[in-house]
């Protein structure tokens, strides 16, 4: 039993990576119908933008302390890894955007800037893996047989708020609003006086700013940072976003979590080996797809987001 | 007139030095980049020796070596091509690397098939030589690393059981973690309550180490690279392990210990030599490695130190250099072929039939100040 429990926490905290990653792609897919496949990366840059962070909030010219720097540290990566989502999408979608590019061309594009990251971190900072200090004190606590961590409780518990937040401003402000107005018809919108430009750019904050929490919150989980990190879990919290219904901040959220219990479900078999691990997370997620091709919460093609 | 001064230009008249021309098949980007860095630092300290004094002799005349250095990013597919690429195209007599046994094992194979001789400095797997009689190594053999380990870890920890943790997509992590297994078992220690496998890509090892944990081992074998390791014993920390932690010769980098930090103090793991308390010419190395590039040679700087000496004794053995490079190598081959013993400063070794050396092992544990202090050594 608490084998069982055990693992329903490791799940969690496994699967809140993937949630709050896919709940970046789902937003922006569900304005602009853009897979932006650089979001995986965006994650990394945020990874490497808090541990700049919090260097220098910890370094000799500040000094503050780790608690301190980590209150500090969430706010300032947050908007920091928004601004370079902002600037790709003034470099790179805006333009494409403006010349009524097809869509496959940004998707295209989205890829590259993910190669772009990638390869201009390799080259500015080398191969060598960074190690992120540790901002919270850890402490463990076992509860019975089961042990847990207070950053596996605050991973949780932020995946949880970010979801909560996101579906308040989606569904219940005026700028969430414009945003499903644009998803339904971004031709007609402007033409009632809503600046279309303004609630992407939007959007990309909103992405590109949890993805910078996100990571924040991995570097602190696993602090040992490289510049491919963002790759691979930047494509299956695509695919949980797909298979919950991308478009739908429900279903990123629900498919981030369901990824993570496969994933972790998997390993924790007596009688499977690891490897086995992607082979049926990505098997049970096909399945899935065939009996709801739109996803678990997804609508076919009427209103996203 | 005219065309004769422009071919004395060219350098018609005198005859352009010939290089020895060595290859490198480095891990300089990917997992383990600090590996690539050790190596190609010792080979350009190596370089620089034999250079300033004017080159190689062989044959009573000097050669200049040059060695061309590249990138596998630790990647079995890479290591192949940069071994084509360093044969086709670069026409080096001999290559040495690939240092990890994942990609050592596939480009050793490239390299037989094209009859070039290479040396591994840091492999360990068996299958990287076996019926290979173009490749060599410089390190000893998991067969030998596994009982060493099965054998310290019974007698420091009076261990009853184990339980390993290994990475399934790596030849060395996978071949080590199942030598160890059987060596633990054939020696009636108790059974090994837990044979846990992950990815190369894992992050998160939370799952197996629950059910490794939930096995309650008396220690735990990690055979991985510092990388992995530094995760792997943080997460077991987190959940609740206590115990001790032994690994294999693929902790013995630095990086280990600016990754993993106090969390790995007080472990153990097996390895090629000790840089703590070294003497003669391995003090020597150390001392010159540390005063060139400010920090301690790991042990496959010093594997690659002594695996371009391996192979400057077989080109000295063959005592001749050719124009023509398929014909150095072939002499290259059987000048390794014939060195019996070879005293590096990773210790002395003999080779076998197979082209493996035959040397100790030592087994190091990591200080409260994060320094690999010598524990203990093991002979064959």
């Amino acid at each position: 039993m608490d084998f069982i429990i055990q693992n329903i926490l490791n799940a969690l905290q496994w699967g809140s990576f993937y949630a709050l990653i896919a709940l970046g792609y789902t937003l922006v897919y569900g304005v602009l119908r853009l897979i932006n496949f650089a979001h995986g990366d965006i994650f990394m840059v945020g990874a490497y933008i808090a541990f700049f962070v919090a260097g220098f909030l910890l370094g000799p010219a500040l000094g503050l302390s780790p608690f301190m720097t980590f209150l500090l540290a969430v706010p300032l990566t947050m908007a920091l890894t928004a601004c370079v989502g902002v600037t790709l999408e003034r470099i790179a979608y805006r333009p494409l955007r403006r010349k009524g590019a097809h869509r496959l061309y940004v998707v295209i594009t989205a890829l590259m800037c993910g190669l772009i990251l990638e390869y201009s971190n390799l080259a500015v900072l080398g191969a060598s893996r960074l190690k992120f200090p540790e901002l919270v004190e850890k402490s463990i606590w076992h509860l019975g047989g089961v042990t847990i961590t207070n950053l596996k409780v605050i991973v949780i518990v932020a995946a949880v708020v970010v979801f909560l937040f996101l579906n308040f401003i989606v569904t219940k402000t005026k700028i969430g609003m414009a945003m499903r107005g644009i998803s339904y018809d971004k031709f007609a919108i402007p033409l009632m006086g809503i600046p279309i430009d303004s609630i992407i750019v939007f959007t990309f904050i909103l992405g590109s700013g949890f993805a910078g929490l996100a990571g924040l919150l991995f570097a602190m989980s696993y602090p040992i940072l490289e510049p491919f990190m963002g790759m691979l879990i930047g494509w299956k919290a695509f695919i949980a976003a797909v298979v919950g219904g991308i478009g739908d901040i429900k279903g990123a959220f629900v498919g981030g979590f369901l990824l993570g219990f496969i994933e972790v479900g998997v390993v924790a078999m007596p009688f499977l080996e690891s490897t086995y691990k992607d082979l049926f997370g990505f098997t049970i997620l096909l399945i899935i797809l065939w009996i709801k091709p739109t996803g678990l919460f997804g609508m076919p093609q009427s209103t996203k987001i | 007139m005219l065309v004769c001064s422009a071919f004395l230009l060219a350098g018609c008249g005198e005859e352009k030095a010939q290089t020895i021309k060595i290859g490198f098949n480095l891990p300089l980007t990917g997992d383990i980049p600090e590996v690539g860095e050790g190596s190609k630092n010792a080979a350009e300290m190596y370089l620089k020796d034999i250079n300033d004094a004017g080159g190689l002799e062989v044959g009573g005349k000097k050669y200049p070596l040059e060695f061309v250095y590249m990138d596998n990013e630790s990647k079995a597919e890479s290591a192949t091509n940069v071994a084509l690429k360093l044969i086709d195209q670069e026409n080096v007599v001999a290559i040495i690397g690939p240092n990890s046994s994942k990609q050592a094992v596939p480009a050793g194979g490239t390299c037989n098939d094209n009859r070039v001789p290479m040396i591994s400095p840091w492999s360990t797997n068996p299958n990287t030589t076996l019926d290979r009689p173009w490749v060599f190594r410089a390190a000893f053999l998991d067969p030998f690393q596994g009982p060493v380990v099965a054998d310290f870890a019974a007698k420091k920890f009076n261990a009853k059981n184990a339980a390993v943790i290994f990475d399934v997509s790596n030849d060395y992590s996978k071949g080590l973690a199942e030598i160890f297994k059987s060596s633990w078992e054939a020696k009636g220690l108790g059974p090994v309550v837990a044979f846990e496998s992950h990815g190369t890509k894992d992050q998160d090892f939370s799952a197996q180490l629950t059910t490794v944990i939930a096995a309650n081992p008396d220690f735990i074998f990690v055979p991985d690279n510092y990388n992995q390791v530094a995760l792997i014993v943080q997460q077991a920390r987190d959940l609740g392990y206590q115990g001790p932690f032994m690994g294999s010769d693929a902790w013995g980098t630095p990086d280990l210990i600016k990754l993993c930090g106090e969390q790995c103090y007080g472990n153990f793991f097996s390895t090629h030599y000790a840089a703590a308390g070294a003497k003669g010419a391995t003090k020597v190395f150390i001392d010159r490695y540390e005063k060139a590039y400010g920090n301690t040679p790991a042990d496959y700087a010093a594997l690659t130190w002594d695996s371009i000496g391996i192979m400057i004794e077989a080109i000295k053995n063959y005592n001749k250099v050719d124009s023509d490079p398929v014909e150095m190598r072939k002499g290259i081959r059987d000048g390794l072929a014939a060195i019996k013993s070879f005293d590096g400063i990773t210790g002395s070794s003999k080779f076998d039939a197979q082209g493996d050396p035959i040397k100790c092992a030592v087994v190091v544990k990591i200080s409260d100040k994060g320094e690999f202090v010598f524990e203990e050594s093991v002979c064959p």
